[in-house]
């Protein structure tokens, strides 16, 4: 462990960085579902490396709670496109425009 | 110690091009195998940085269950559809590339300089590593998660319930709705049904 | 003894009242027995009223004292030390009130169903005339000038649906309209000196008033006094407010004869004479303002009568110029005398009215004078009653008006007040001038109607109201006989000893004022009567061309009213409605919703629908939020 914490932190923040970009481009909620997915990643990263540098393990027990937070989310996101998809026959966000007036 | 640099550059290439190539990959399944290979990355960092049992979680999980999970859903909405290139939403892609390399510039100013501004910084890894020798990994985690973190954990479990019961609810198909009840399944069918309504009106 | 609690007071109010509601709310179902229930609500108040007369008078304690009594309905306002509760002050005074009302109403009202029976709103009307009745009430009984304007209002109120129940007219409606505006200019005026009182007394009710009033500065005092007496110069139309009287005549004859006699009208008597200690301490100037105001109003309306065609407008002018008497009365401080004429003259006065609706009910709405005569020998028992009440109101002994008005001019000639005197003498003889000009012309003389007419005496319903009314115009003289003075002992108690000329003055102003009366009517003989009048009146107006024609066109009043109030009037709310309303009211209103829809139209653009442009506005505030972040800690 001789890595300055710097370069982790760097590598989640480019990783969170391209998480939001692709969040903001695509158009198939599946795949911006595994952006999202991304962005959760790099934040897990970050308390990790947090974990390292206060020398506790605080850090690595919140990775738990993203990881349960992220796999609930997953599973009630992608049943909801299922079933948008079911209705509508399409995964297209755009698509997806009813509440607008 | 070069050794540590040669696996902290490999897993810092991977993960930062399987990223990028997720955003470049017009097949959702091509994505999802790119974001395997991102997490994966990731528990080797994880590994790099003193967290074993959260590095294990993270392949087993993450890239396991969840992504599973991901492709299952790729497969049943039908693998072959692709995404067109046009962006409907004008200004929708530069707006987004140049706020999302601000937020990283800002990131990657904070990681870098900033950091020392707030905290002190560096010797918290001789502590994790007395920890990860003394009591273990596992062990300190367990500590934690089940002394100081007791309630939240308790949360998650009621949080995990709710989810598991919404997806049953969510994922039923509605054939319990009676015959009489119109339902309308497309756009097309659903102004039929409200200009009929307004007509009988 | 039993101390005096009037319980049934509050009934006498109540059942016009639910009387009023039932046919305003169930009218065309109720049309069969609308004009029974109305007058049976108002019959059965003039008999709960003199139940309450009987316990009242039972009450035989010196000086009439312990004759007055408070009956709490239920509180109303109740703001820390400042309370106002609904109220009725049963005392002499207000049941000499509600006796003529009810009593003179309940006439007016079975006089109704037989004048307004084939009327397509029948229920309405009397639903109307008994709200009438229930407010008139309310304002003789409050206890506190509130609650008394609630009524004043009310009265007013039902006048203008009342005068305009005709509304298809054109004249009803603006008569109508009239009368009601006019009366708010009046009762402006009032409101602004109940204000006065309240913020001087602090305490609204009569006797808080009455007994605060000795302590006022006059100028406090008068001040009150003219605002209030402000207000009873448009109630009781006296000059300068007395002009929607004559053209109320626009609404059905019974309402006429409602307003004129029994409601309305005599508030304006009724109040004054209620707060006179207000006037008192005002230190005379405005008894003076009322004695004046009373008597050129007097003179004024009878000059206007003398020259009037239309039977209805006599007897509105001869109205006002009855209600200037009764001012003046009140003016020289004979209040119980002011209220003895109004009672006299409520018998009279509805006589007449109803008389000339019997008329105008037989000759099909005709109310020309001009265009009748004789009609005594078709309707004799309407010329025999309208008779008397011709001789009464020209104050010939012993018919009721003769002793009233005597007493009257007496009480002024008793204050050293012999000007007025002079005015309510020389008055007295144009009055009976006037009033045997119209009794000569209707009834007198040859049959003449107008063609087509089929003359009828009018139905039983309707002369059955006139001969009552005709037996207290002969003898209401009694409840006052000279010497006697049953009203004064009994109103003693409320407004004062009134004192009246002893020894062998009254005796020759009794005779003056007699022979005034006997004077007009024999010159209206020469001139209507006897033969070659006609010529007669055709020399006169020649030679007094110029008066003539002023009171004909009744001294362009309305014409100077027109021009010089109501005009500017419609000129400044035309302003108000076409530049101040409609461009900066409006413009502000519009402009405002203009603003709100241009920012709807501007915002609404952000609302697309699409998810990813609302996630694409959350990385904008976040990244505003980290740059914040990083900004302070850079800095």
């Amino acid at each position: 462990m001789s890595i300055d914490p710097s370069y982790y932190l760097a590598l989640a923040g480019l990783m969170f960085a391209i998480g939001v970009v692709g969040t903001l481009t695509r158009r198939n909620a599946i795949v911006i579902f595994m952006f999202i997915e991304l962005m959760l990643n790099a934040v897990n990263l970050i308390f990790v490396t947090f974990a390292r540098m206060w020398g506790n393990v605080d850090g690595q027990v919140l990775v738990f709670f993203v990881l349960v937070v992220a796999a609930a989310e997953a599973v009630v996101g992608l049943a909801i496109i299922l079933v948008i998809a079911r209705r509508r026959e399409t995964s297209n966000v755009d698509d997806i425009s009813m509440l607008k007036w | 110690m070069t050794v540590e640099y040669i696996v902290f550059g490999v897993m810092f290439v991977v993960a930062l091009g399987s990223s990028l190539a997720m955003l470049f990959a017009k097949n959702a399944v091509h994505a999802a195998l790119f974001l395997v290979a991102t997490q994966i990355a990731l528990a080797i960092a994880f590994l790099l940085q003193g967290a074993f049992f959260v590095a294990a979680i993270q392949i087993i999980l993450y890239a396991g269950a969840i992504m599973v999970l991901f492709l299952f859903v790729i497969m049943l909405l039908g693998v072959d559809r692709q995404e067109a290139l046009v962006e409907p939403l004008p200004g929708q892609r530069p707006l987004a590339i140049g706020l999302g390399a601000l937020l990283a510039t800002e990131i990657l100013w904070i990681a870098f300089r900033g950091l020392d501004l707030v905290a002190a910084g560096g010797g918290g890894g001789e502590a994790l590593t007395g920890l990860n020798r003394d009591p273990g990994n596992v062990k300190a985690l367990a500590g934690s998660l089940f002394g100081k973190y007791t309630f939240p954990f308790e949360a998650t479990s009621v949080l995990l319930v709710v989810a598991i019961v919404g997806v049953m609810m969510l994922a039923r198909r509605i054939n319990a709705l009676s015959s009489g009840d119109r339902v309308a399944e497309t756009d097309a069918a659903r102004e039929d049904l409200v200009a009929g309504r307004r007509g009988a009106a | 003894m039993k101390a005096f609690d009037p319980v049934l007071a509050p009934y006498i109010v109540a059942l016009p009242l639910i009387g009023a509601l039932g046919l305003l709310l169930l009218g065309r179902r109720l049309r069969a027995v609308a004009g029974l229930v109305a007058s049976a609500t108002v019959g059965v108040g003039f008999v709960l009223g003199v139940i309450v007369l009987v316990q009242m008078l039972g009450v035989t304690e010196k000086g009439g004292h312990g004759r007055e009594a408070v009956v709490r309905v239920w509180e109303w306002i109740s703001a820390g030390s400042f309370s106002v509760n609904v109220d009725l002050l049963v005392d002499p005074l207000s049941m000499v009130m509600v006796l003529v009302v009810t009593g003179v109403g309940t006439l007016i009202h079975v006089y109704s169903i037989g004048y307004m029976h084939d009327d397509p709103r029948y229920s309405r009307f009397f639903g109307y005339m008994n709200l009438f009745v229930a407010s008139m009430l309310l304002l003789v009984l409050a206890d506190n000038l509130l609650l008394l304007y609630v009524g004043w209002e009310g009265v007013g109120l039902c006048s203008y649906l009342l005068i305009g129940f005709w509304f298809e007219r054109r004249a009803a409606a603006g008569a109508a309209k009239k009368a009601f505006i006019v009366n708010r200019v009046g009762d402006f005026s009032f409101l602004i000196g109940i204000f006065v009182l309240s913020v001087t007394v602090s305490s609204l009710t009569v006797s808080s008033i009455n007994e605060a009033a000795g302590g006022m500065t006059a100028g406090i005092a008068t001040t009150a006094a003219l605002l209030l007496f402000g207000g009873a110069t448009g109630k009781s139309a006296q000059i300068p407010l007395y002009v929607w009287l004559p053209d109320a005549m626009e609404g059905p004859t019974p309402v006429s004869a409602l307003i004129h006699a029994a409601t309305m009208v005599t508030a304006g008597v009724y109040m004054v004479a209620r707060f006179s200690p207000v006037f008192e301490a005002s230190g005379g100037l405005a008894l003076g303002v009322v004695a004046w105001i009373g008597a050129l109003t007097a003179l004024w309306a009878a000059l206007m009568a003398a020259a009037e065609y239309d039977i209805k407008r006599v007897l509105a002018y001869s109205t006002i110029s009855q209600l200037g008497y009764m001012f003046l009365a009140l003016g020289v401080r004979a209040y119980s005398i002011a209220i003895f004429h109004l009672v006299t003259h409520a018998f009279f006065k509805a006589l007449m009215f109803l008389g000339a609706g019997s008329i105008m009910h037989s000759l099909d709405g005709e109310v020309d004078m001009r265009n009748m005569s004789g009609l005594r020998k078709v309707m004799p028992i309407t010329a025999f009653t309208f008779m008397t009440g011709w001789l009464a109101i020209s104050g010939i002994i012993p018919f009721s008006g003769f002793f009233s008005k005597d007493a009257i001019l007496a009480s002024a000639w008793h204050q050293g007040r012999y000007a007025l005197w002079a005015i309510g003498a020389g008055t007295a003889l144009l009055t009976a001038f006037y009033m045997s000009r119209l009794y000569f012309r209707i009834f007198e003389g040859d049959l003449k109607v107008p063609e087509g007419v089929h003359v009828h005496e009018s139905p039983p319903s309707m002369v059955g109201a006139l001969i009552p009314l005709g037996v207290l115009s002969v003898v209401g003289g009694v409840i006052n006989l000279p010497g006697l003075l049953t009203l004064d002992h009994f109103l003693e108690p409320v407004v004062g000893e009134s004192e009246v000329p002893s020894g062998f003055t009254p005796w020759i102003l009794g005779a003056i004022a007699l022979l005034a009366g006997i004077a007009g009517i024999a010159f209206a003989r020469t001139l209507y009567l006897l033969p070659g009048g006609a010529t007669r009146r055709a020399a006169l107006c020649e030679r007094f061309k110029t008066p003539v024609d002023a009171a004909r066109n009744k001294f362009w009043v309305d014409e100077i009213y027109g021009r010089g109030i109501v005009l500017p009037g419609k000129a400044f709310a035309s302003f108000c409605a076409n530049v101040i309303d409609a461009r900066l009211v409006d413009g502000a209103v519009n402009g405002g919703g203009r603003v709100v829809a241009g920012a709807g139209w501007l915002f609404r653009r952000a609302q697309s629908g699409y998810v990813r442009s609302y996630a694409l506005t959350f990385l904008f505030g976040v990244v505003v939020i980290f740059s914040l972040l990083v900004f302070r800690v850079a800095l």
